[in-house]
């Protein structure tokens, strides 16, 4: 079970003119891994996200994700993950209740099935006082947490998440990582893409993209064997740095 | 001065690289007063008419002559009973039928009134409107030519506008207009955009903790826009003069003057805007549903004041548009001086010192 | 001093962003506010900067109260906002020239100080700001906040957004800036910049949680803190939540840091406690606290 591979991606390739975005990735994730996708700004992380989720077409390449391919049935993908960026996330100017509404039914869930996810999820995060508040008025870590559940709802076998906890708290950042360990534990797959080092830290697998192409890839403590360093940050500065 | 002058570099180079704000900005005005000069035009020719003459006297075959031989209608169908009026609309090429009363011509010797009604078709209300009025004066000449003596026998209001733009050509009344919305626009919605891009953008948090005065700031903002509403006035009034042979009877330094006072008048109400919101989309809301719109359709451009129910007529006067308008008409086409318009002047300052002050008072050094 | 507050609070309507907060910076002190996203730094930072009132409390910087002075300290101080604040439709070098002109300086009067910082991005000083990547937007940012040669530097979130090579070197710059004795007040969310400070302030919730040199900070850590790993990480979290032991337990990239409440915590029973619960590959040893442990311990 464990072994099956949720997202397949070989000689994947992306050019803009005669710029190369992406350059030749292969990779493949398996169900219920937590994939560090890591980049600095410019590397290609994004282009190479955007071609995944079945918002961009590759150049050259092959990449399924969820048994989809990305060319051949990119809404198929769009049904089957989830997104959650730290850049847009939730609605501020709707309620918690009305954003998990909206998403639901995005997500073509039943008025029923929305509901009742509705009242799981409050409960699970201990809601229950601000269902009813305008998501703008709740913390960031909050908003974070509430963010990645309405990215389940629909039960995704892949979710893809954009620097997810960048200036959380520390305290809400962890448990914000254990509902990931918890999803993970139970199937579903988690795509993380960041360049903050230390969220890389607790993905089981990472891969370095520099200049569009992955110079790394392995489980954060093989890679900081490799390059004889004591953190992830220090693995990035070697790579990047040449 | 040499922060100062850093500052208005800095604006010019924000202007000039905006490219597409440029184009709006230069395009805009010509577009404008090409298409309210050749396009939307109220004048009339040729219109359609038919007469039902129950009298048929030398008086009303003088004024169906009179009317038939202007350019602007000609009568295509005498009628000879009531149910044929409503038959001729129906067909919808007659726009107006001339009814006379019985004995027109006795009545008018004896009672010195005589009735004549038009019925025009208000399906389209403006040439409804247009063709009664012309009528109405075609009727009021005739009416004075015959006698002198006798009080006019009809009840008629002469339009104004005729008795300063003789040619009727309407694209005269529509220059004033245009200038006003476009230097409306240009002044008051371009500052209040520029001066928020910096509250958005987050540069204003930078220039507020530097040694650059707030008015500083202001000033170098609005600096620009004087100059580029100038360039847009002057280029509307070539326009209008080499193009529609627009006369400006007035002095052109009396209406560089107003200009200039309208211009800061804008201003001065861009930057009372910019007070008032904190992005850009804000300001142009405001700029649009609250000074463009009023502008529009308050100030007399295109809907004469005086038809307008009473609250919204003293709406009008608060708008320095309807001012501005009066001004422009009256230096280009009635070619008065300052005595005349000193007034509208005087009320337009007014409101620019008061706009002023209040933006002054409004300003932040800070950030709340 | 170059910096202090006495007691500072500040509310917006009814949210308290900053509630009698003091502390104080010295002359050519590099100072940390290190704090999550709404902590409160950006409202220090306005407040310093002469860009908000607050409500109770006093502020000098540069010796010039922030509330009579603020012409003075508006001439003496550099700033840098959170996120991006420069034209980004001018190139790097009118972004500069304009700065320069607006402080009443030029470039070349002050080039010696921004020198090592602009060699880096004038090969680009043709291009417009918007255009540049984030690493060197930071760059140009910092350049036009020192080209008037401030005395005191506020520097609000700088690396936030920018990747770690980036952010290695504009520390390395700071260090450099320092040393030309510029006083800086720097804020950051990731806790493992504040070790790069000569001194910081943990903020919470608008509240200071402790202040001291890095070093110090951790010293202080009342506990011992291990490292706990195993084979299956959602199942060790829940395991080590459910041990009737334990007092803190964090995942801390592959590790889980696990604190317990008895004093003398024996690793063995815990070995045996998680054996017991079906995990393997289990391995625990003793670890330093990071600053993180710290806060998490103090925010408690």
């Amino acid at each position: 079970m464990k072994e099956k591979n949720v997202i397949q991606v070989k000689d994947l390739t992306k050019k803009f003119g005669d710029f190369t975005a992406v350059n030749k990735i292969t990779f493949e994730v398996k169900q219920g891994e937590i994939f560090g996708f890591l980049g600095a700004n410019g590397a290609g992380k994004t282009t190479a996200m955007k071609m995944l989720i079945g918002i961009s077409k590759p150049t050259s390449g092959e990449a399924t994700v969820a048994n989809f391919d990305v060319y051949t049935h990119p809404e198929d993908i769009k049904k089957n993950i989830g997104y959650m960026s730290q850049k847009f996330a939730l609605y501020d100017d709707l309620t918690v209740r009305e954003n998990i509404t909206f998403f639901g039914g995005i997500y073509g869930l039943s008025k029923t099935k929305i509901k009742e996810k509705a009242e799981a999820l409050i409960s699970e995060l201990n809601l229950q006082e601000v269902a009813n508040e305008l998501v703008g008025s709740l913390p960031l870590g909050w908003k974070q947490k509430i963010a990645f559940s309405v990215a389940l709802l629909h039960d995704p076998k892949v979710v893809f998440l954009d620097e997810p906890t960048g200036g959380v708290d520390p305290i809400t950042r962890r448990q914000f990582w254990e509902m990931i360990y918890k999803n993970a534990h139970n199937g579903t797959t988690i795509f993380v893409t960041t360049h903050y080092m230390d969220e890389a830290e607790y993905c089981d697998r990472v891969s370095i993209m520099v200049n569009g192409k992955i110079e790394a890839l392995d489980t954060p403590k093989k890679l900081k064997e490799q390059f004889n360093v004591e953190n992830m940050n220090d693995v990035f500065l070697k790579l990047a740095r040449g | 001065m040499k922060r100062f002058i850093g500052f208005i570099r800095k604006e010019f180079y924000h202007i000039f690289r905006d490219t597409r704000s440029l184009f709006i900005l230069f395009g805009m005005p010509i577009a404008q007063v090409m298409l309210f000069g050749f396009a939307i035009t109220n004048e009339i020719n040729n219109v359609d008419i038919a007469v039902f003459d129950k009298s048929k006297d030398a008086t009303t075959q003088e004024i169906i002559n009179k009317i038939a031989s202007s350019k602007y209608f000609s009568n295509k169908q005498f009628i000879t009973n009531e149910a044929e009026i409503e038959s001729v609309f129906k067909k919808g090429k007659i726009k107006a039928v001339l009814v006379f009363e019985k004995d027109f011509s006795q009545k008018l010797i004896k009672e010195s009134v005589a009735d004549v009604q038009i019925i025009t078709d208000a399906t389209d209300p403006n040439t409804a409107n247009t063709v009664n009025n012309y009528i109405s004066s075609i009727l009021q000449k005739y009416g004075q030519e015959i006698n002198k003596d006798i009080k006019t026998p009809y009840k008629i209001i002469p339009e104004s506008r005729m008795v300063y733009n003789p040619e009727l050509k309407s694209v005269f009344m529509f220059v004033p207009g245009v200038m006003t919305v476009i230097l409306m626009l240009v002044s008051a919605m371009m500052t209040s955009i520029s001066i928020t891009r910096e509250k958005e953008m987050g540069t204003m948090e930078i220039l507020l903790v530097s040694p650059i005065k707030p008015f500083q700031v202001i000033i170098g903002k609005v600096f620009p826009y004087i100059f580029l509403s100038i360039i847009n006035a002057v280029v509307i009034i070539l326009l209008s003069i080499f193009i529609f042979k627009m006369p400006i009877e007035g002095s052109l330094f009396l209406l560089g003057f107003e200009s200039i006072l309208f211009i800061i008048n804008a201003l001065s109400l861009g930057i009372l805007i910019s007070t008032m919101s904190s992005t850009q989309q804000t300001a142009m809301m405001i700029s649009l549903m609250g000074l463009m719109l009023p502008v529009i359709l308050l100030s007399g451009f295109i809907f004469p004041i005086a038809s307008m129910p009473m609250p919204l007529q003293v709406i009008s006067h608060i708008i320095p548009a309807k001012w501005f308008i009066i001004i422009l008409k009256a230096i280009m086409l009635k070619g008065v001086g300052l005595s005349y318009i000193w007034k509208e002047t005087l009320i337009i300052l007014g409101m620019t010192i008061f706009y002023i002050t209040l933006s002054v008072k409004k300003y932040k050094i800070r950030l709340e | 001093m170059s910096i202090s507050l006495q007691h500072i609070s500040k509310s917006f309507k009814d949210v308290t962003a900053v509630k009698d907060i003091s502390f104080e910076v010295k002359e050519g002190e590099l100072f940390g506010l290190i704090g999550p996203d709404g902590a409160g730094k950006t409202t220090i930072f306005r407040i310093l900067t002469t860009l908000l009132l607050a409500d109770e409390g006093t502020a000098t910087v540069a010796n010039f109260d922030v509330l009579e002075n603020y012409k003075d300290i508006r001439d003496n101080v550099g700033y840098m906002p959170g996120r991006f604040s420069l034209y980004q439709d001018l190139t790097v070098e009118e972004n500069l020239t304009f700065f320069a002109t607006i402080f009443g300086t030029t470039i070349e009067e002050n080039y010696d100080l921004i020198k090592d910082i602009y060699i880096q991005i004038e090969p680009f000083k043709n291009r417009r700001a918007g255009d540049l990547s984030g690493g060197m937007k930071q760059k140009l940012a910092l350049s036009c906040a020192l080209i008037h040669k401030p005395k005191v530097l506020f520097l609000d979130e700088p690396t936030t957004g920018v990747d770690p090579v980036s952010r290695k070197e504009f520390w390395e710059m700071l260090k450099r800036l320092q040393q030309k004795g510029i006083t800086i007040l720097v804020s950051t969310p990731y806790m493992d910049e504040a070790a790069l400070c000569d001194r910081i302030a943990l903020i919470q919730d608008g509240k200071i949680l402790q202040i001291d040199a890095p070093k110090e900070i951790v010293k202080h850590y009342p506990k011992s803190i291990y490292n706990v790993s195993a084979n299956n990480m959602y199942k060790l979290i829940e395991s080590l939540n459910e041990y009737q032991h334990s007092y803190s337990v964090y995942p801390f990239g592959e590790f889980i840091h696990y604190t317990d409440k008895r004093t003398n915590f024996n690793p063995e029973d815990l070995r045996k406690y998680l054996e017991d619960k079906g995990l393997k590959n289990i391995i625990i040893e003793p670890t330093e606290a990071t600053i993180e442990d710290t806060f998490m311990e103090l925010a408690k």
